[in-house]
């Protein structure tokens, strides 16, 4: 009886939604606004996320130097990276094993958008470093010529910096660089790299035969502990191994933790102010129809029905809300590429915003969450008014 | 069952107003029979609302007892109030108190909401008391559509479709025209003298008091004298 009560109060309420519109629509235009940050916020941490995850395969392991916490600080010298692809539990095909010593260094380039300088990372790879990369794929042009100053660049970088364009020339280390191909790596963030060959490279930088990394592909996901543990074992190197995922999210973990920390806070604070937004709603709501609640409780409804019935029209209001701006994030931010620096590899991150159905729905619910908290204060007030004060109210 | 339906002893009802006690009702003493028709009157500010709203349980009082067909009100919690109320009293007001948003029709069922009777059940409930108003042509109009005369029929309607024990008006007549308030009170002789409704009506007008069985007369807070 409780529910067909609370139903018929709501019900009516509902109907006098249209006479109200101009501080229903402040609640939902309030929300909405907060949620559309909060989702494009949950969207670039997705996007961040699927960045890291999609260059993290289990069965390929990146190994640096000892104590080194990225590419960027480890080096590793020719007999080194020898030692590291003869370990056992490295998968083997006719060629030997399947190990790609990999030279990685900074370049700098312009931001498209800013125009300041930006880290771009440079790696040079000899023929082993597509046979530890499923996704890479030549998207335009072709692969660079080994032995030549040719190089591809990913499809993060080329829509991120300045002066990169197929069929262009680059300036870096003294040398120019002809651009003739264009990658991509199922997402990852190596799209924010340029490539060329891994000889050329060494010897444009004076580097020798020394690599920064060698990246193996294991002869399952479960033998990155075995080549850990034969290569700690060889007195002839100090190196730390870890599979590929488990790589890239160390690499990113405080990235990803400050975008995520950031977006929850502004989330919140914008949230709060939303919560007034829908307090004041409901306030009005419940002001404008004091009289009518008090002769709803004269005639013996009971109060509950009445704080149930502000409320669902509050969550209805946040729900409204929170399609609206999660809608609005969707068409505006969905897909659109952006870069960041990751100050663990001071090199730049290519990314896209991925509001995904979970990032939408989490704005959804947030949305009905400060309907309800909105609601809950006026709904209560409602109930509380004496009777007979709200039959004399005007 | 026999006895008076309404008995009211040592009434008192006081309103605070900061450090301000506002002393209303003072000791009221009152005894309506089954089937009775009164009208309440006294100068303003005497306390008539005061003492409608106590007897229909919308107001607590600060000493004193209500009993109602042998029911004493004041040992009722809120929600077993609310229930009483729905079943026992029906309200009538001088500004109607109809909700906008709903037809007459629908305003009528309202009450019924707290039954357990069908949708059907109801509906033909509300459309019996909507043509003992004479209002079965104005079923689909809204509150807004209505003459203010028309408007109180419904609130009668309201009032009365779920056959209470007692009517409680306060100024059913004081917004209406002659008229319109003739109509009204020819309604209320009719639900008394042949419904056999015992009806409570607070009132200024003379005219309106002539047509109850009792007129009591509301000052200092007891009831000063009785006609009828
Ligand atoms: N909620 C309240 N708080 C404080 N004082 C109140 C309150 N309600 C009523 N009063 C006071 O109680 C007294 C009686 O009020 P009540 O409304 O019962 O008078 P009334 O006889 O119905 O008057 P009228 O004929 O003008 O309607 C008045 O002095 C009024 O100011
Ligand atoms: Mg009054």
């Amino acid at each position: 009886m409780a529910r067909g009560q609370m139903l018929a109060i709501t019900w009516m309420n509902l109907q006098s939604l249209p006479a109200r519109w101009g501080a229903a629509l402040v609640a939902v235009v309030g929300i909405g606004g907060v949620v559309m940050v909060l989702t494009a916020t949950l969207a670039m941490a997705q996007g961040f996320k699927a960045a890291l995850d999609f260059a993290g395969a289990e069965d390929v392991a990146v190994v640096v130097r000892g104590g080194s916490s990225g590419e960027l600080s480890s080096n590793l010298l020719g007999p080194e990276a020898t030692v590291v692809a003869d370990a056992p539990g490295i998968l083997h095909d006719g060629a030997g094993p399947i190990a790609s010593p990999e030279l990685y260094v900074l370049v700098d380039l312009p931001m498209r958008v800013s125009g300041t300088a930006a880290n771009v990372p440079f790696r040079g790879v000899g023929a082993r470093g597509f046979a530890v990369r499923d996704h890479f794929r030549i998207l335009a042009g072709r692969l660079f010529t080994p032995g030549l100053y040719e190089l591809v660049i990913g499809r993060g970088a080329l829509g991120q910096f300045r002066g990169l364009k197929l069929g262009g020339v680059v300036r870096f280390g003294n040398q120019n660089w002809r651009i003739v191909g264009v990658f991509e790596d199922g997402g990852s963030v190596t799209e924010s790299e340029l490539w060329s060959d891994l000889h050329v490279l060494q010897s444009t930088y004076r580097r020798g035969n020394s690599v920064q990394s060698v990246r193996v592909r294991l002869a399952s996901p479960a033998a990155v502990a075995q080549v850990a543990a034969a290569l700690k074992a060889d007195a002839r190197v100090n190196v730390s191994v870890a599979s590929e995922r488990a790589f890239y999210a160390e690499q990113s973990k405080a990235l990803v933790a400050i975008v995520t920390i950031l977006g929850t806070t502004i989330s919140i604070m914008m949230g709060i102010g939303a919560i007034f937004g829908a307090l004041n709603t409901m306030y009005s709501a419940v002001a404008a129809r004091t009289r009518e609640i008090a002769t709803l409780r004269a005639v013996g409804f009971g109060a509950a029905p009445v704080v149930a019935s502000v409320l669902v029209e509050a969550v209805l209001l946040g729900l409204a809300g929170g399609l609206l701006g999660g809608l609005a994030a969707f068409v505006a931010f969905d897909g659109i590429a952006a870069s960041t620096l990751n100050f663990q590899t001071f090199s730049q991150l290519t990314f896209a915003f991925m509001v995904t159905p979970r990032v939408f729905v989490t704005g959804v619910c947030y949305a009905v969450l400060l309907g309800l908290l909105g609601g809950l204060l006026p709904g209560i007030q409602a109930a509380r008014l004496p009777i007979t004060a709200g039959l004399r109210s005007t | 069952m026999d006895g008076p339906l309404v008995e009211v002893r040592g009434l008192t009802k006081e309103y605070r107003r900061g450090d301000e006690v506002v002393p209303v009702l003072a000791g009221l003493d009152l005894s309506i029979a089954r089937g009775d028709y009164v009208a309440l009157m006294g100068p303003s500010g005497s306390g008539k609302s005061t003492l409608l709203n106590l007897l229909g349980g919308l107001d607590q009082p600060t000493a004193g007892e209500i009993r109602i067909d042998g029911v004493s009100i004041g040992e009722l919690g809120s929600n077993e109030l609310a229930a009483w109320r729905a079943r026992s009293v029906g309200f009538i007001f001088q500004m109607y108190n109809l909700l906008p948003v709903l037809t007459a029709e629908q305003n009528v069922e309202l009450p019924l909401l707290l039954t357990s009777l069908s949708k059907p059940e109801r509906l033909a409930r509300a459309r019996a008391a909507l043509a003992l108003v004479g209002l079965s042509d104005r079923a689909r109009h809204r509150p807004r559509e209505l003459s203010g005369g028309q408007e109180q029929r419904v609130g009668i309607a309201r009032a009365i479709v779920t056959d209470p024990l007692l009517l409680l008006c306060d100024e059913p007549t004081g917004d209406l025209d002659r008229k319109a308030g003739d109509a009204v009170l020819d309604l209320f002789d009719a639900l008394n003298r042949e419904a056999g409704k015992t009806i409570v009506m607070v009132t200024h007008d003379p005219r309106a008091a002539a047509r109850a069985r009792r007129i009591l007369h509301l000052e200092k807070g007891v009831l000063a004298r009785e006609e009828g």
